[in-house]
């Protein structure tokens, strides 16, 4: 292998949060960078999301995903950021070298600062433990969806979805759209897991139902699925027997959730959050290994590509100055989720700027307010009419409000 | 009569309550912004919405590609569209931002690509 090149910064995946992170470091001036993406194209998940409703708190209209992230690709063409395309990054180490397997062998970067951005996969069958054998016949939405919109392949005709997760929503008007018929959309939870918009226009809409504490505890067929066993669950998620309810279908389609996609963060010694399954971030997106930062899905599940193109921006926006003065502010106010919350972004703040809060509730709310306290005293309170699980909440605090030295801690009330 | 809506417009998703008396929208509350409003009354009068699909492609690197209508279309017209739509082919290299369809069953949408498709 030849000598590791000198690089300011390498972004590792070119999905919307490393396109987004990539333009806005060049637009700080940080032009000595690289995008690796291990696929053949530029703009991750988004190219197989064909529906429309991305963008619109960013560009005020709504957008296709491909068109959404065509937007971000034209930015870096423009820029002339250099990127390579079916490089797999293999390795990033805590001294910041990254090493990628491309076209061209085995290549390698030191880098001043490494910003991950390697988006999510989802839950697969193998995360449920559903009973039976191991028919084909069963998918998970994200793979179901490219092979309808990027490979004209239709999974089947008759379809049980198990999962309210908004692409399996998504993918259930799909498939009614392109002829299949959709028995039912099933969920273990007592409320849905995807956004109400998508419950109205992707189920409603088509008059596709909704099952609420319901489970798939049975799968039939040997070579191919023929059906599954469906049974209603007690409110602690155990199948009540004799609620089993036989559906014939030649397909499953999960939509059980995304997990990040974290093995390279955790080989290069950075903590990861139990609750997001991503790293353990500080105010400027900056794990616990100093210089290597993280934004994006590979961070936390988001919900709205919106939001990743900010949170990227605002990672960039830190790393030019970790770049340019070799150490950021030291963080040690912790941020914890008190009651009610899933989990908050980012972990650690260092009290001396307005700080941007993501969180999520970790189950619905009505007339409630989430509020930011340090020791009791309330720092921030934003009410809320519902709020669900499936929704990304930003909020902000300002730094004047925050005492030195306490935990913040966020909860709902 | 009261009536209940989920506002699609923006991922908010308000729950929207109206008074419909069958030929005229009254009182509205729970939306978040003014677009709520307009998204009630026409779904009380006339539900529109918009569909992504994608059309056949000959010698592409891909079978297909993406595409979406620039209005929404009244909700029944749904299933006649994607028939019309599924009729076109097209020939690589397709560009996204191409309207491969005017006036989609003589209303005012066209079917724009979305996702482009090189020659392979
Ligand atoms: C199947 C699926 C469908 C979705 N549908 C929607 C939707 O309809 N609407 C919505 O708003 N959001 C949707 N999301 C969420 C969506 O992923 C985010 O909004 C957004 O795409 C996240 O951007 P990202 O850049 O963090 O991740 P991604 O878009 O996933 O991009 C990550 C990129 O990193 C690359 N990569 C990963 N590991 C490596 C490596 N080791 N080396 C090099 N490159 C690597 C990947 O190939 C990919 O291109 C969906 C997610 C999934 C998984
Ligand atoms: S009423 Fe306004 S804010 Fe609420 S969902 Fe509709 S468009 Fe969004």
């Amino acid at each position: 292998m030849k000598q590791p090149k000198q690089i300011d910064a390498v972004i590792v995946g070119g999905g919307p949060a490393g396109l987004a992170a990539a333009v806005a470091l060049f637009d700080h001036g940080i032009e000595n960078i690289i995008i690796l993406e291990r696929e053949a194209q530029l703009g991750g998940i988004l190219r197989q999301c064909i529906h429309d409703g991305f963008g619109l708190t960013r560009f005020s209209q709504t957008l296709s995903g491909p068109e959404y992230a065509q937007r971000f690709i034209d930015a870096v063409e423009k820029r002339r950021i250099p990127y390579l395309l079916k490089a797999s990054v293999l390795e990033v180490s805590a001294d910041k070298t990254v090493t990628a397997a491309t076209r061209d062998g085995l290549m390698q970067w030191k880098a001043g600062a490494v910003i991950l951005t390697m988006g999510c996969r989802e839950r697969t069958r193998g995360a449920l433990a559903i009973p039976g054998d191991r028919p084909a016949g069963v998918f998970t939405a994200g793979v179901v969806q490219a092979y309808i919109n990027l490979y004209n392949r239709m999974p089947g005709k008759e379809v049980v979805i198990l999962g309210s997760g908004d692409i399996g929503m998504i993918m259930a008007r799909r498939l009614t759209l392109e002829g299949a018929h959709v028995l039912g959309v099933f969920e273990v939870q007592p409320y849905p897991s995807g956004l109400p918009r998508n419950i109205q226009q992707c189920l409603l809409d088509f008059d596709i139902p909704l099952h609420l504490s319901h489970t798939v505890t049975q799968i039939h067929g040997k070579s191919r699925l023929t059906g599954v066993t469906i049974s209603q669950v007690d409110d602690k998620m155990q199948p009540i027997p004799g609620t089993e309810t036989f559906y014939p279908c030649d397909t499953l389609v999960l939509s059980v959730g995304l997990i990040p996609e974290n093995e390279l963060t955790i080989d290069a010694g950075a903590v990861l959050d139990s609750r997001t399954k991503g790293a353990d971030v500080d105010e400027n997106y900056q794990t616990s290994v100093p210089g290597i930062f993280a934004a994006g899905n590979v961070l936390h599940v988001h919900d709205l590509v919106d939001f990743v193109s900010l949170e990227a921006e605002r990672l960039a926006a830190s790393v030019a100055v970790y770049l340019r003065e070799h150490q950021l502010p030291c963080c040690p106010i912790p941020v914890i989720p008190g009651d009610g919350i899933g989990h908050v972004i980012p972990q650690h703040i260092s009290g001396q700027r307005d700080v941007s809060l993501s969180l999520r509730v970790n189950r619905p709310f009505e007339n409630a307010a989430i509020v930011v306290r340090q020791q009791g005293r309330a720092l921030c309170r934003k009410p809320l009419r519902k709020i669900a699980p499936a929704q990304m909440l930003e909020l902000t605090v300002k730094a004047q409000q925050i005492a030195p030295e306490q935990a913040l801690e966020v909860s709902v009330e | 009569m009261t009536k209940e809506f989920t506002c699609i417009v923006c991922p908010n998703g308000c729950q929207i309550t109206a008074q419909w008396d069958g030929s005229r929208v009254g009182e509205i509350s729970g939306a978040l912004c003014p677009r709520g409003a307009a998204y009630v009354s026409q779904e009380l009068t006339a539900p529109k919405r918009n569909i992504a699909t994608s059309v056949r492609v000959q010698g592409g690197v891909l079978p297909l590609a993406s595409v979406r209508l620039t209005a929404p279309i009244p909700k029944e017209a749904i299933f006649p569209a994607l028939q019309q739509i599924q009729q076109l082919t097209l020939t690589a290299p397709v560009e996204a931002g191409t309207v491969i369809l005017r006036g989609l069953l003589g209303y005012d949408s066209d079917v724009i690509v979305t996702r482009g498709c090189e020659k392979a």
